[in-house]
């Protein structure tokens, strides 16, 4: 039997049930709101919202290799694009770009021009510092660190302090060997 | 065409919040933990019931903004409309959603939340955990609904009671 080719995005998002993206966009700025108010530091508060990310895309990965019919990754450079064009359409309906490769292939970026998250949002002075999205730099690393591959996402830009779009770069800091429970193997 | 999102984004994003506040905030507060997942909720209620009454006229009296909550608020949010509303006519109604989607997910057998022995399985311990899970989550929707009636000028304290799961009623008490 043939393996099942992968599905686009569009295929995916067009299939799972989906919400209303007001809900998802307010929903997210009361929570930075309240975090802002319950934390003394605006770096705790990043930190936070990184942690929350972090423990959404450990399982979030879950239903993304259900759902696309993605087969195992060759390598970083493969897993970034499939997230950037599957990932991203399959959950927020957006497209993201990959580019800014490094020469050995181990860091670039991740660029959203359009981002759910956003919508309705303006930042007071007072919170400089604040990485409004630092969600979803928590999601990437925590399905990438599923599929073995340790990571360092960071902000390059962010439309909210100004930029045009948001460049979130991802480095491969280590390529973890999957390490099988059974013995039986050696 | 209006900008959707997959239902996981929002899934995830409420059972992190809750995990967030009642696991790692206030860990032995779950009241504090409460109220900050309630002031949430108003939050987003009073935010969502702005959008959706833009082109609407004033309502003229309580019940009518309780239909609007019961039918359109909740088509919006939930792509279908309470399925029961009942009142006492002093000032106290009860929507009751036969189906809530943000519970349907949720596991009520207190030994999924266990890996300690059988008899903690069948303990009030275990039990009354599992319950507590499940109702800080609804502290989140019982804010939207206050958070919405107060934009609509309707001051209320709003209360939910899942003894017939995965049947949820919300009470709504309306303030004098």
């Amino acid at each position: 039997m043939p393996p099942v080719a992968p599905r686009s995005g569009d295929a995916i998002f067009a299939n799972v049930e989906r919400v209303n993206a007001e809900l998802f966009t307010l929903t997210y700025g009361a929570i930075v709101r309240q975090l802002l108010t319950d934390l003394e530091e605006v770096e705790e508060v990043n930190e936070q919202l990184d942690q929350m990310g972090y423990n959404i895309g450990i399982r979030l990965i879950d239903e993304f290799l259900a759902k696309s019919n993605v087969s195992r990754c060759n390598d970083f450079r493969e897993t970034t694009d499939v997230i950037a064009k599957v990932g991203f359409k399959m959950f927020l309906g957006v497209t993201a770009s990959v580019t800014n490769w490094d020469a050995d292939g181990t860091c670039c970026s991740i660029v959203l021009e359009d981002n759910p998250l956003v919508d309705f949002v303006e930042l007071p002075d007072n919170c400089q510092g604040l990485y409004y999205c630092n969600i979803l730099s928590g999601v990437i690393r925590g399905a990438l660190d599923m599929v073995s591959m340790k990571t360092e996402v960071t902000w390059l830009r962010d439309v909210l302090r100004g930029d045009d779009v948001f460049e979130l770069q991802v480095k491969l800091l280590k390529h973890v060997p999957e390490e099988y429970p059974y013995k039986d193997d050696e | 065409m209006v900008r959707e999102v997959s239902e996981s984004c929002v899934d995830s994003l409420l059972t992190e919040m809750v995990a967030c506040y009642c696991n790692r905030f206030y860990a032995n507060k779950p009241e504090l933990a409460a109220r900050r997942i309630e002031a949430i909720g108003y939050q987003v209620g009073h935010q969502l019931s702005e959008r959706y009454t833009m082109e609407r006229p004033r309502f003229t009296d309580h019940l009518e903004a309780i239909k609007f909550i019961c039918k359109d608020f909740w088509s919006e949010l939930f792509k279908k409309q309470i399925d029961n509303l009942k009142t006492n006519h002093r000032g106290t109604f009860v929507l009751q959603d036969n189906k809530f989607r943000w519970l349907a997910r949720m596991s009520i057998d207190p030994s999924t939340d266990n890996v300690s022995p059988l008899e903690d399985i069948t303990s009030p311990t275990a039990e009354s955990k599992a319950a507590q899970a499940m109702s800080m989550h609804l502290y989140f929707p019982c804010g939207i609904i206050r958070g919405a009636l107060s934009n609509l000028g309707i001051p209320c304290a709003v209360s939910a009671d899942i003894s017939n799961l995965p049947a949820c009623s919300f009470v709504v008490r309306i303030k004098a």
